[in-house]
């Protein structure tokens, strides 16, 4: 008989993905464990494996469809030693996007004579409802859904006859703490919200169509823009910043790195930032929170997420209980993230949760620039360049390596005190950084 | 074994509605009522009120006559007729109330009723009006024993059936006082300033928050206080209550309005200045029932803690509207028969029948701004509404509340003629959770001044075609 294999959540909180790549092609054995497939969600790429053997009877999503919903099946194997049967007709087809390379329809082995006419080309993408029947729901549930971007057919109704109603989309996605953080370097204005705000076209604009190319929002891009759009309106934010004198850090650094040399780890300034910001967060817990609707939730570990620039976007691995690490294993660990952060291989508990955020642009020379608040953490700290600059001591004039940073807060949890005593801890672990093993 | 599946103590429309939904869902039920069958709502309040309302407008219309091109020789009222159409219409819906009991096989127990602890439900120990007590038992008890005019002795707002009236006394009046002063601004009050402003009492409103009808939308508040002013009602507004004395000739109000001290003499006092709940003297202390401010503390489906005791309507908080309820009876029964009733959060419009009049539902524009969403809103008057030019029923207009985030419509704020009558058109949209989308695609019927409806969501967004 014959099994399907069904799109997997890669993390509980996914609900459609894109099948970047098969490995496998009809009529090839697999084995369990075999990687059969790539699925790319909104922040990560993962394999999936083969849980039965058989034979590839049919791959029923193409590669390269975009939102294909959780559960759908992408494929069918033949129980070992059956004969493949004929192809099943297109399946129900989620809301492959039209620029979909390669729909099921236009599959280039043409159906068997005794097989189904598939009806016709994929459903479009307005057919909300993958068995063919209508979703009865509410029009605010209809829009809420279409805002929130939840697919309907996918959530039970409460209402009269099951109707979907507004409290339905409600639970369907409670409150803000959800999936895969993501910080933004900069202000970025130009993140575009998902939610379907009336946009005026570009046309409509004056810019007219041919005169630009138009590169497709991929997950990461729509994630980004959400949680981006939803933290810079809801959260209440303000930027604090201070300068910090750093040649004793560099000094202390090159020190650090003579001695590590064997291991062949190398600690950058970065990493002695993220350390220092974890030590600071014990000593001021106050800047390790949450605001939630029931109360403040205070962080029993400073876990630092680490934005990192990858192709298309950005990802913020952590570094979990940054306090109770030593330099060398934040290096080491800092590395290895970001390296598999690049590659898209993170698994999605290494890149969602974490209590504060670091965005580091100093490499590109950045003074100072304040992040947006990664939600749910209470705090960002943007690290601007390391640079000589003129100093006063006493009255004079003196030449330093002075570092700009900046703490956006949530006004909701940190307030501008505890901000400020904040840096004012951090600052004392960046300029007398043997303090932070104190 | 219990001798019933469900009681009801009260038979307003809370209870009466409930004992209804009971019987047809076949659960055997009683309905305890000490007075009359069909409670305040139809004996004394909704119903003969608007009675008395429909009077008074048809009197106050024959000052326009001449604008219709008509006339009449002499005009007046029989006070006294007045008043007894008013009780023959509550005698018809209470008749009404007690066929509906017979049909749907509920047995009615006339006496007072008192909880005791019991078994699966607290026992019921009824003090029959014929003399004597009974006690029945059942698997469900529901309090339906509705509220009262809220009375404060200390400063004299206590009636006395002679010249302090409650809107009980001022249902039944031997005749139209010369000088009223209504205390309170609410729906209560406004209703009796205006019927008896229309058979030509001097009326004073004297209203402690700072505006009337002060739980409507202030837009609406604001067009009231004006239609009311022109048809010559007087306000003090806002104002405090320091003392009400009786004086031979009538009342004596001293209050306090803008810092100054004033004292209003009237041949009557209305007081209107709020509801209690009826949670005394039915044994709920000893049962351990929770009572915060004279309300039945009850969770979303009624039920008050209390194993098998539940509450509804009135004496479970407001709003106190007989709609609500009979809505909440409902509720509450169907939830006891194990249906999974969804009408938990249908929302519950309130009706002003005024002239002109006042009909609201969901939330006000101040509102919803508090509960920090960015309302659209838009607006509508009834002056240039065909319908309305036709019937020279130009006072009033609509007004709606759009969340501007999902578009749902969240509440309507309408006053003007028949208003009243509209209102379930918002609050079917509501309840189906329509959004402007909806509003704007349906087809109203032309000419009517339901049109202003459609118009009023159509300028939210700022597409109103008719001004």
């Amino acid at each position: 008989m014959s099994i399907d294999v069904l799109m997997p959540a890669l993390s509980p909180t996914m609900e459609e993905g894109t099948l970047a790549k098969w490995h496998v092609k009809k009529g090839d054995n697999v084995k369990s464990g075999d990687v059969i497939a790539e699925i790319e969600t909104d922040k990560a790429t993962m394999e999936v494996e083969a849980v039965d053997e058989g034979v590839v009877e049919d791959i029923l999503i193409p590669e390269g469809s975009e939102g294909v919903k959780v559960n759908t099946p992408i494929a069918r194997l033949a129980g070992e030693g059956e004969a493949a049967a004929p192809p099943s007709p297109p399946a129900p087809k989620t809301e492959a996007k039209a620029e979909a390379p390669a729909p099921a329809a236009k599959s280039p082995e043409p159906p068997k004579a005794e097989a189904p006419k598939p009806a016709s080309a994929p459903a479009p993408a307005a057919a909300k409802v993958a068995d063919g029947g209508r979703v009865f729901a509410s029009p605010l549930a209809r829009r809420l859904a279409e805002q929130k971007g939840i697919d309907l057919s996918a959530i039970s109704g409460s209402g009269p006859h099951g109707r979907i109603v507004k409290a339905d989309i409600d639970r369907a996605q409670p409150g803000q703490a959800k999936p895969a953080p993501a910080a933004t370097p900069g202000s970025a204005p130009a993140a575009t919200p998902t939610a379907p705000r009336q946009h005026a076209t570009l046309e409509q604009q004056g810019i007219p169509a041919g005169s630009y190319d138009l590169i497709p929002l991929d997950g990461m891009r729509k994630t980004v823009a959400r949680r981006m759009t939803d933290s810079f309106r809801d959260v209440p934010h303000f930027p604090l910043t201070i300068d910090l004198e750093i040649d004793g850090l560099l000094a202390a650094r090159t020190r650090i790195n003579a001695l590590l040399e064997k291991e062949g780890v190398k600690v950058s300034v970065n990493d002695m930032v993220m350390k220092a910001a974890a030590v600071a967060l014990k000593r001021v817990p106050e800047a390790n929170a949450s605001y939630t609707p029931e109360g403040i939730a205070m962080h029993h570990h400073a876990d630092i997420a680490m934005a990192v620039a990858v192709p298309g976007g950005l990802i913020t691995p952590i570094i979990r209980a940054a306090e109770t690490k030593g330099l060398a294993q934040i290096a080491k660990e800092a590395k290895d993230l970001a390296a598999r952060a690049r590659d898209k291989k993170l698994k999605p508990e290494e890149f969602q949760g974490g209590t504060f955020s670091v965005s580091n642009l100093g490499m590109f020379g950045i003074k100072t620039f304040a992040s947006i608040i990664n939600e749910p953490q209470g705090a960002i700290l943007s690290v601007g360049v390391g640079e000589k600059r003129p100093v006063v001591r006493g009255d004079k004039l003196e030449i330093a390596t002075v570092m700009s940073v900046t703490l956006t807060c949530d006004h909701r949890v940190v307030d501008g005190a505890i901000g400020a005593r904040w840096l004012e801890a951090f600052k004392a672990l960046i300029e007398e950084p043997l303090t932070m093993i104190v | 074994m219990a001798d019933f599946d469900l009681i009801v103590i009260g038979s307003g429309p809370g209870g009466y509605v409930t004992a209804i939904r009971a019987s047809q869902l076949g659960l055997k039920t009683a309905i305890v009522e000490r007075s009359e069958l069909g409670g305040i709502c139809l004996n004394w309040g909704c119903i003969p009120t608007k009675a008395l309302l429909k009077s008074a407008e048809m009197y106050e219309s024959l000052d326009h006559l001449k604008d219709y091109g008509l006339s009449v020789e002499k005009r007046g009222f029989d006070f006294a007729a007045v008043v007894q159409r008013s009780r023959k219409v509550a005698a018809q819906l209470n008749s009404g109330v007690t066929f509906l009991m017979k049909k749907h096989k509920v047995e009615v127990i006339e006496g007072t009723a008192r909880l005791e602890k019991g078994g699966e439900a607290p026992k019921v120990v009824v003090a029959l009006n014929a003399g004597g007590s009974r006690t029945v038992t059942a698997k469900h008890v529901i309090l339906a024993t509705g509220a009262r005019a809220r009375t404060i002795p200390a400063i004299g707002l206590e009636p006395d059936g002679e010249r302090v009236w409650t809107y009980r006394e001022a249902l039944v009046p031997k005749t139209a006082p010369k000088s009223l002063v209504v205390i309170g601004s609410g729906a209560i009050g406004m209703e009796f300033a205006s019927f008896y402003r229309a058979l030509g009492s001097d009326v004073t409103v004297v209203e402690m928050l700072p505006r009337i009808l002060p739980v409507e939308d202030e837009e609406v508040s604001k067009a009231a206080h004006k239609a009311f002013e022109k048809r010559g009602i007087k306000f003090r507004v806002p104002a405090n209550v320091k003392q009400l004395t009786k004086t031979k000739s009538g009342v004596s109000l001293e209050i306090e309005a803008g810092g100054k001290a004033e004292t209003l003499a009237a041949d009557v006092a209305i007081v209107a200045v709020g509801i209690v709940g009826n949670v005394e003297d039915l044994g709920l202390e000893a049962l351990g029932v929770k009572i915060d401010r004279t309300h039945v503390v009850t969770d979303g489906h009624g039920a008050t803690g209390v194993p098998g005791l539940y509450a509804i309507g009135d004496v479970a908080g407001p709003p106190w509207l007989a709609h609500k309820a009979s809505h909440e009876g409902v509720h509450c029964v169907e939830h006891i028969a194990g249906l999974k009733p969804t009408n938990l959060s249908s929302p519950i419009p309130g009706c002003t029948y005024t002239t002109p009049q006042v009909a609201s539902v969901g939330l006000t524009e101040a509102q919803a701004k508090e509960q920090g969403l960015e309302p659209k809103v838009g607006r509508f008057p009834f002056r240039v509404n065909g319908k309305a030019i036709a019937a020279g029923e130009l006072d009033g207009f609509v007004k709606t509340v759009f969340d501007g985030k999902t578009g749902a419509l969240i509440g309507a704020h309408m006053i003007g003629h028949e208003v009243t009558e509209m209102i379930q058109g918002f609050t079917l949209a509501m309840t189906l959770e329509a959004t402007e989308a909806e509003l704007q695609a349906t087809v109203f019927p032309h000419p009517t001044m339901s049109e202003a409806m459609h118009e009023a969501s159509l300028d939210a967004y700022g597409i109103v075609l008719h001004i």
